[in-house]
């Protein structure tokens, strides 16, 4: 494809990276989604220098369509090395899409406790929403044809890139 | 009724027939072979262009399940189930309920079964009291009624006086006794053969030794009682050598195997499958080998069905607790001409083990068809495919380890007596 | 449904349908389970320990036979899992009314199963009632006689692996009953697969099942001289009826000569872990002194268990 399309997903990475700054403390908390989310969170952690460790949520044992799909192979653990009761927790994710993966992660956070607020932030928004749920801090919203989806890529150097692919 | 089955290839092993001959019948009697005799006239002729003519099959064990298990198999039933496989005498062993021990039991079975007016019936008498293994029977009574032989079936005799009492007493009226040779304390709990297959499944095993451990023992009665001894089922190769070593130092000795021992081994048991819970149990790929060598060379005597029709529930359970047994009196015919091509062996030798030698171990005038014999005849089309359907099977016992398997050989017509009890339409 | 009738718990797509044995499941599935169940081991240490995964899902727990221990860690998994749970124990009385197996495996099946846990102590049942369930139920066997007990084989499996790691260094013995232990045969079959190079097997000649050696393992009649350099040792359990009889002539003569106790275990390597399935008879196959030492694994094996049944469980329900 002659020229990405997309934006570039170190630029949105910096300027969420931004947003996010003035938003969070002492007691926010960040939860990746495997795996472009755990790979976002762990730059913001870094770069926003969160007291908390990292967490990280692999969603599959919350998904909506095990039924339809079964377990996907590789399921990792996942890890909320701090106490989530009371605490501010922003949930990472690399595409905001249905939303069904963020209710997924939403419920699991819950059973681990009783966190205090949580919050969405995503590299980026391509719309088709199927759940009321909306990102609180956002990269971009990119506008993608239906039969298409993004994916965020991440090179031996841990250079982060956007990649569209067709289903 | 006067048959003239025309244009057969008649293979008669024990007249050392495999030629092209007509054959003619009347008044229940063989009355020509080649040629019609003067003044024959047929109400019936057979065509037997392209397929085999031969005595009528002589089984050495068939369970007719009467008296007592007629909610497996009926007399009627099975008595199709042997003439569709050209079976047209058979030997039933005692294990029925109750067991053949009184003359009274075998009258009625010879009774009823003579009044279907198929196969002819031999009964087996029980070698003691409702084969429990500690008093005799009246063997000489039970022979008077019709019985020809003398066994435990598949009851164990564990009592080696007793067993050694018995063999004088039959050797006393020189009535031959069928045994079957199992250690039952070493084959106690067993289901499969001990080896590859029950180690891997974790089935509990009956090992050879049960077989050559009891067959020791009775080879050395034998000798030493002179009974006339038939050693039925006979599964490891240890016990074909044991038995062939016996009858080269002259003791008079003569066995028999089953179908499924002839073709199958413990791998064929697959993931438990409960049609090959068979006694004796199959056994290894070797002793299977050994088994169908010894029964080309003449070590082994007779191959039978070992018919044992048992129903669905009884089969439908967990391997070790399923009832063991498979139908295969209409298997035996298609079976021993696999045998015998496999083995590359004529048809003749294949017809042999299941006609002229049978019918001597039951020291009956059968499995032969020179002029003057009883027309028990089979006909057969020795080219014929086809595949076992157990729903298919006149048998009421569906349970066969062959289910699926593609026979080559089908019986086409069965006289027995001279009557034509069976046609395949 | 189709399954591969060369080994009817895999599917059309070589996935695993039922869990029937561990015997020829190819390393990939076996390493999926185990990969799998790590993951819910980190559920089982939440504050949560339960997952919506079996949401609205029911699971019969089938015991022919009674095993209070298996039936609960069956029990627990799939209430993390938040499957509906049944148990039945079916009391041979009903059987011996005549209901057969697969007069059950019907009654259950109408009363909309998804999965059945079976228990059974005749060999191959679970292949049985796998045969003969409706194409969307799941059979997972939890120990058939003497055949197999292929969750047990797993979280041994899982044990091994979080202790050790690789499983192609590794020297292994098993040691007791094989003759009459689905476990080991469990083992067995799963060590192979995943590459284990030496498998050992130890025991005296009564308790070893014929031609045991082409399962792939070496036979050892001397437990000095077969733990000699191990890596893992595996007990398993003599049962009760079979300490003192025409097998074993008592079970203090079994405990001198194939009980693990400390001076046995320093013949192993240094590092090797202690499995045994449970339950312990101390003093009988194993010392209190090495059941509660500290090269001992046998709590942990319990805990891995819960995750391990978790797994198949869900992959299961999931094909």
């Amino acid at each position: 494809m002659p020229g990405n399309p997309l934006p570039d997903a170190e630029q949105l990475l910096a300027s969420l990276t931004d947003r996010m700054r003035p938003a969070v403390g002492p007691n926010t908390g960040l939860v990746g989604i495997y795996t472009g989310g755990v790979w976002l969170a762990e730059r913001l952690h870094q770069a926003l220098g969160l007291q908390l460790p990292l967490g990280t949520l692999d969603v599959s044992f919350y998904r909506d369509d095990f039924n339809k799909k079964g377990l996907r192979r590789n399921v990792k653990s996942s890890d909320i090395p701090f106490d989530i009761d009371g605490c501010d927790v922003i949930i990472v994710d690399d595409v905001l899409y249905t939303g069904r993966t963020i209710r997924a992660a939403v419920n699991e956070l819950f059973d681990y406790g009783r966190p205090a607020r949580v919050r969405l932030a995503t590299l980026v928004d391509r719309g088709g929403r199927e759940l009321p749920i909306s990102a609180d801090f956002s990269g971009a919203d990119v506008s993608v044809a239906p039969g298409e989806s993004i994916e965020l890529t991440r090179d031996p150097q841990g250079r982060l890139a956007l990649k569209l692919t067709r289903d | 009724m006067k048959i003239h089955i025309k244009n057969g290839r008649l293979i008669d092993p024990k007249n050392g027939i495999d030629a092209k001959r007509d054959v003619f019948v009347a008044a229940g009697k063989i009355v020509a072979i080649g040629d019609a005799p003067a003044g024959f006239t047929a109400n019936r002729v057979i065509d037997a262009t392209g397929r085999v003519v031969c005595p009528g099959l002589v089984d050495l064990a068939v369970r007719l399940r009467e008296p007592g298990f007629e909610y497996l198999a009926t007399l009627e039933t099975e008595m199709k189930a042997a003439i569709a496989g050209g079976v047209t005498s058979l030997a039933c062993p005692p294990d029925t309920d109750p067991p053949l021990d009184e003359p009274g039991l075998v009258e009625m079975l010879k009774f009823s079964a003579k009044n279907l007016n198929q196969a002819h019936v031999y009964p087996i008498g029980a070698l003691t009291t409702a084969l429990k293994g500690t008093n005799l029977t009246e063997m000489a009574e039970l022979r008077d009624a019709g019985c020809v032989a003398f066994s435990q079936a598949e009851a164990p005799l564990a009592d080696t006086q007793v067993l050694m009492h018995a063999l004088q007493y039959a050797a006393t009226f020189d009535f031959p006794v069928w045994l079957r040779a199992q250690d039952p304390a070493l084959a106690k709990h067993g289901v499969a053969h001990e080896g590859e297959v029950s180690t891997r499944l974790g089935l509990p095993s009956i090992p050879v030794t049960a077989e050559t451990v009891a067959l020791s023992t009775i080879l050395i009665m034998a000798r030493e009682t002179g009974a006339r001894l038939h050693i039925a089922r006979l599964s490891s190769a240890e016990g074909v050598a044991m038995v062939r070593d016996a009858r080269a130092r002259g003791l008079r000795v003569t066995c028999d195997i089953g179908i499924h021992h002839a073709h199958l081994s413990e791998m064929d048991i697959g993931y438990f499958d409960p049609n090959c819970n068979l006694t004796p149990p199959l056994r290894s790929q070797r002793d299977r080998d050994a088994l169908r060598a010894g029964l080309a060379d003449g070590t082994i005597d007779a191959l039978c069905s070992d018919h044992t029709p048992v129903d669905e529930d009884a089969k439908q359970l967990p391997f070790s607790e399923a009832e063991p047994g498979a139908t295969g009196v209409e298997l035996l015919l298609p079976l021993a001409l696999k045998w015998a091509t496999e083995s590359s062996l004529g048809l003749s030798v294949a017809i042999d083990r299941i006609t002229a030698k049978p019918a001597s171990i039951l020291g009956i005038d059968a499995g032969h068809l020179a002029t003057g014999a009883t027309a028990d005849v089979c006909v057969f089309d020795p080219e014929a495919y086809w595949r076992v359907e157990p729903s298919a099977l006149y048998s009421l016992g569906k349970n066969t380890p062959f289910s699926g398997f593609e026979m080559r050989g089908r019986v086409t017509h069965t006289l027995v007596s001279g009557n034509l009890v069976y046609e395949k339409k | 449904m189709w399954l591969d009738p060369a080994n009817p718990q895999l599917n059309k797509n070589g996935e695993l349908h039922h869990l029937l044995s561990l015997e020829g499941l190819p390393a990939d599935i076996l390493r999926q389970i185990l990969d799998t169940a790590e993951s819910f081991v980190g559920v089982t240490q939440r504050e949560v320990k339960k997952v919506p995964l079996l949401r609205g899902k029911a699971v019969f727990n089938l015991f022919f036979e009674a095993s209070t221990r298996t039936r609960t860690t069956f029990e627990i998994a799939a209430k993390r899992l938040s499957a509906d749970v049944i148990n039945l124990a079916i009391n041979v009385s009903s059987q011996s009314k005549g209901e057969t197996v697969l007069d059950t495996v019907a009654n259950l099946s109408a009363m909309q199963a998804d999965m059945f846990i079976v228990r059974h102590a005749a060999s191959g049942a679970p292949y049985l009632i796998a045969k003969h369930v409706a194409s969307d139920i799941h059979v997972v066997n939890a120990g058939d006689g003497r055949h197999a007990h292929p969750t047990q084989g797993l979280l041994d499996m899982y044990t091994i692996r979080h202790y050790k790691g690789d499983f192609t260094k590794l020297r292994v013995a098993i040691i007791g009953d094989i003759l009459h232990s689905r476990v080991a045969r469990s083992q067995i079959h799963a060590l192979t697969t995943l590459g284990c190079p030496e498998i050992r097997v130890i025991g005296p000649k009564t308790l070893l099942p014929a031609h045991v050696d082409r399962l792939g393992v070496q036979v050892h009649a001397d437990m000095r001289q077969g733990l000699k350099d191990v890596d893992v040792v595996m007990m398993l359990r003599l049962q009760n009826e079979r300490m003192k009889g025409a097998l074993l002539p008592s079970a203090q003569e079994f405990f001198k000569y194939y009980g693990l106790t400390q001076d046995k275990l320093a013949l192993a390597k240094p590092d090797a872990i202690v499995l045994h399935p449970g339950p312990m008879n101390r003093g009988v196959e194993i010392d209190s002194s090495v059941a509660d030492g500290r090269q001992s694994v046998i709590l942990p094996q319990v805990t891995f268990g819960i995750a391990i049944r978790m797994a198949v469980m869900s992959i299961l329900a999931g094909n």
